[in-house]
């Protein structure tokens, strides 16, 4: 999408949101250096939501919205959950269908893009709850992996279903008690990090979403890598403070207290041989145009 | 964008035209040709210009979907893979027709049933999907045989419903269904059922279209709702989700989206009944009896009211091919004099029969059946048996046929 498809007829200016208005006078569609930096300075791609007061879910969107390498080209594809609240806020195209079925969308939603813009990159972007990629949707998680579909799935895991009331899921922890685990759940945590890299995952990341700065470096890379080589694959620990009985302030803390280096969402990566080039290759490019910037800088403060 | 008069004239990567369809379809010369109801899938799709084709083996759907693949191979269709099931597929062609494609699929009994989740959603999102249905048995103990019970279910999901008696039907209903279920004040997917091996499995001369002419391609920019390609502005949808609102506005939106759903089936008859001249054929209207028939039924029937004309009872026959939209109003005409109204069917609930007396007047004229179900053929004995029963005519007792 160019930029000038978004531009407001002078004519209907006055008439449209103002949400609209500022998102075409300061989104940052179309600027490769955009990142989390800019929430503050520019128009976020997501404006008022409905989710809890604090909810680190929240944060999570706003890093990686602001983080989405190619946004003005990007279709997100969500599932049911607290995310399908977010989502109908968010200035990407995004599409909900039914509950964990998001990434045998995003499969056909990306073929479909590469045969009618076979000469334009058109990112893809899953982004869905632990019950919708771990639990009813996991035949078609994996199965997308297996297939080497290029996009980038996202997990938002809070353990449980946070959008139903807090009940138990795959990726809630061993003994933890939830509707639905009435006497704790009996089985471990499912370790579906280690079988995305089983399952041909390219670029897999285990973290909470505690640092803007990582979030940011982790969505550029599984995008890139899924764009050029094949499926990628985050998941991202956004607790649900209402259902582990937190305070609307205490999820950040929750996040620090979860990534310590002996616990589950301490930081762990998976890069494979071809992802960690195109890694290379683009670091390379993007210390290339840090020193380009610089010499540009300097010659023109010369000239003043 | 180009829109889709644009393409006409020009060609494909396979050395096709794009043709008006118009002039495709009732105008250019016919080629007659031998093939099983599966060929012919493979012979429309190759002139319809499909994007994406998504497949899955079930009986008997699968040398279809197979077949599409070697079509994908010799590059008539941009993509083709095979799913991991008939509720991921049915995803998979949303994903396409969400973000802009022409999408085909094929299916049949328990994947119509494992897939079922999607059809409303399909509708709801206005999704023009085509899906070929190849009915066959959904009850337990397993059965791969004849039987159109899931058409039952298909009927209430928002999706066009057409039930094809021949595969002459098949191949035109195809390229015609995507001319209807593309209309901008359609757009909604299609189920195109037939009979599970009757028509599959077996050969009929069927009359082509000049293989060098096909659809021009789908315009998703036509589409009565955003194509999801981020090639038009992506606004804020709603301020507040409906799905957590219990509130009127929640319910209105809700209420009023699935009526224009149904609307939007009934909006689809004038585009029907110009391509495929009326919702139902009909003979003999003015007979005191009358069969209501869909599928291959159809063809049972015919073969009855020869067994009967013999005889010197004259029956006459609707062919009703359209189930949405229902063809509530031409039932009504065609029926209007007859004393008695047989509906023939290939399962075990008469869901036809409930259709049809839900639409006439006097409906203590609707008799349900014969009705044969779990793969059992109906022979055009039982039709005529059944009708002479009820004019109160004794007929040789069929069971002395032996089996």
């Amino acid at each position: 999408m160019s930029k000038e498809r978004i531009k407001i007829a002078e004519e209907l200016y006055d008439i449209m949101p103002a949400e609209y208005q500022d998102l075409v006078k300061r989104a940052t569609y179309g600027n490769e250096t955009r990142g989390w930096k800019d929430i503050g300075n520019a128009k976020e791609l997501i404006e008022e939501h409905s989710l809890c007061a604090g909810c680190p879910e929240s944060m999570a969107f706003r890093y990686i919205l602001a983080s989405l390498p190619n946004p003005e080209d990007t279709v997100m594809v969500g599932s049911t959950g607290c995310t399908s609240l977010v989502f109908p806020h968010v200035a990407v195209h995004n599409i909900h269908s039914l509950f964990g079925n998001q990434n045998a969308i995003a499969s056909g939603l990306k073929r479909a893009l590469s045969v009618r813009f076979p000469d334009r990159h058109k990112d893809v972007v899953v982004l869905a709850g632990d019950g919708a990629t771990v639990d009813i949707g996991l035949d078609m998680t994996l199965q997308a992996w297996f297939r080497q579909e290029k996009f980038t799935t996202i997990c938002f895991d809070n353990e449980l279903y946070a959008n139903t009331g807090g009940q138990e899921s795959g990726l809630m922890q061993k003994g933890f008690v939830a509707k639905m685990a009435p006497v704790g759940k009996t089985f471990e945590k499912v370790r579906l990090p280690e079988i995305a890299r089983e399952s041909g995952c390219h670029y897999v990341v285990n973290c909470t979403v505690s640092k803007p700065n990582l979030i940011e470096k982790v969505i550029k890379n599984a995008v890139h890598i899924a764009r050029e080589i094949g499926p990628t694959y985050l998941q991202l620990y956004t607790p649900c403070i209402l259902e582990i009985g937190k305070n609307s302030m205490e999820g950040l803390q929750e996040m620090r207290d979860s990534e310590k280096p002996s616990e589950r969402f301490a930081y762990k990566e998976y890069v494979s041989e071809p992802a960690k080039e195109l890694l290379a290759e683009l670091a390379a490019k993007e210390k290339e145009r840090k020193a380009e910037a610089k010499r540009q800088l300097a010659s023109q403060t010369v000239t003043v | 964008m180009a829109t889709q008069a644009s393409f006409i004239g020009q060609k494909n990567k396979k050395d096709q035209v794009y043709t008006d369809p118009w002039k495709m379809m009732q105008e250019a010369e016919r080629t007659p040709s031998f093939f099983t109801g599966s060929e012919v899938i493979k012979e429309a799709v190759r002139r319809a210009s499909c994007d994406i084709m998504v497949a899955y083996p079930i009986t008997p759907q699968s040398e279809a979907a197979a077949l599409c693949g070697e079509l994908f191979a010799e590059g008539y269709i941009g993509d083709y893979f095979r799913g991991e099931s008939e509720f991921a597929v049915m995803s998979q062609c949303a994903g396409a027709a969400f973000g802009g494609a022409r999408v085909f699929t094929t299916t049949a009994g328990p994947g119509t049933m494992r897939a079922m989740e999607n059809f409303p959603m399909w509708a709801g999102a206005r999704l023009p999907i085509q899906m070929i249905v190849t009915c066959r048995g959904i009850n337990s103990p397993l059965s791969i045989q004849p039987d159109t019970l899931e058409i039952a279910y298909l009927m209430q999901t928002g999706m066009l419903v057409w039930h094809a008696e021949t595969a002459q039907d098949f191949y035109d209903w195809i390229l015609k269904g995507y001319m209807v279920s593309e209309e901008p004040d359609v757009h909604l997917p299609l189920a195109l059922c037939c009979d599970g091996f009757f028509v599959t499995h077996t050969k009929d001369m069927v009359d082509l279209t000049p293989v060098d002419m096909c659809l021009p391609p789908y315009d998703p920019y036509r589409s009565p709702v955003p194509c999801m390609d981020m090639e038009c502005p992506p606004v804020r949808m709603m301020r507040d989700p409906f799905v957590m609102k219990s509130n009127y506005i929640s319910y209105a939106t809700h209420a009023s989206w699935q009526q224009e759903v149904w609307a939007a089936v009934e909006r689809s008859r004038k585009h029907t009944i110009r391509w495929m001249d009326g919702l139902v054929d009909t003979e003999n209207t003015d007979a005191d009896i009358i069969v209501v028939a869909s599928g291959t039924a159809v063809s049972q029937s015919r073969e009855a009211i020869a067994i009967l004309e013999e005889e010197g009872i004259r029956v006459g026959l609707v062919k009703v091919k359209t189930l949405r939209p229902w063809p509530g109003e031409e039932i009504r005409e065609a029926t209007k004099h007859a004393k008695h109204i047989i509906v023939p069917e290939f399962n075990v609930i008469g869901w036809l029969a409930r259709e049809v007396r839900a639409t006439v007047q006097n409906n203590e004229r609707v008799h349900a059946g014969p009705h044969v179900c779990g793969g059992m053929t109906m022979p055009p004995e039982i039709i005529a048996s059944e009708i002479k029963t009820l004019l109160g005519i004794k007929s040789e007792a069929l069971s002395a046929r032996g089996s």
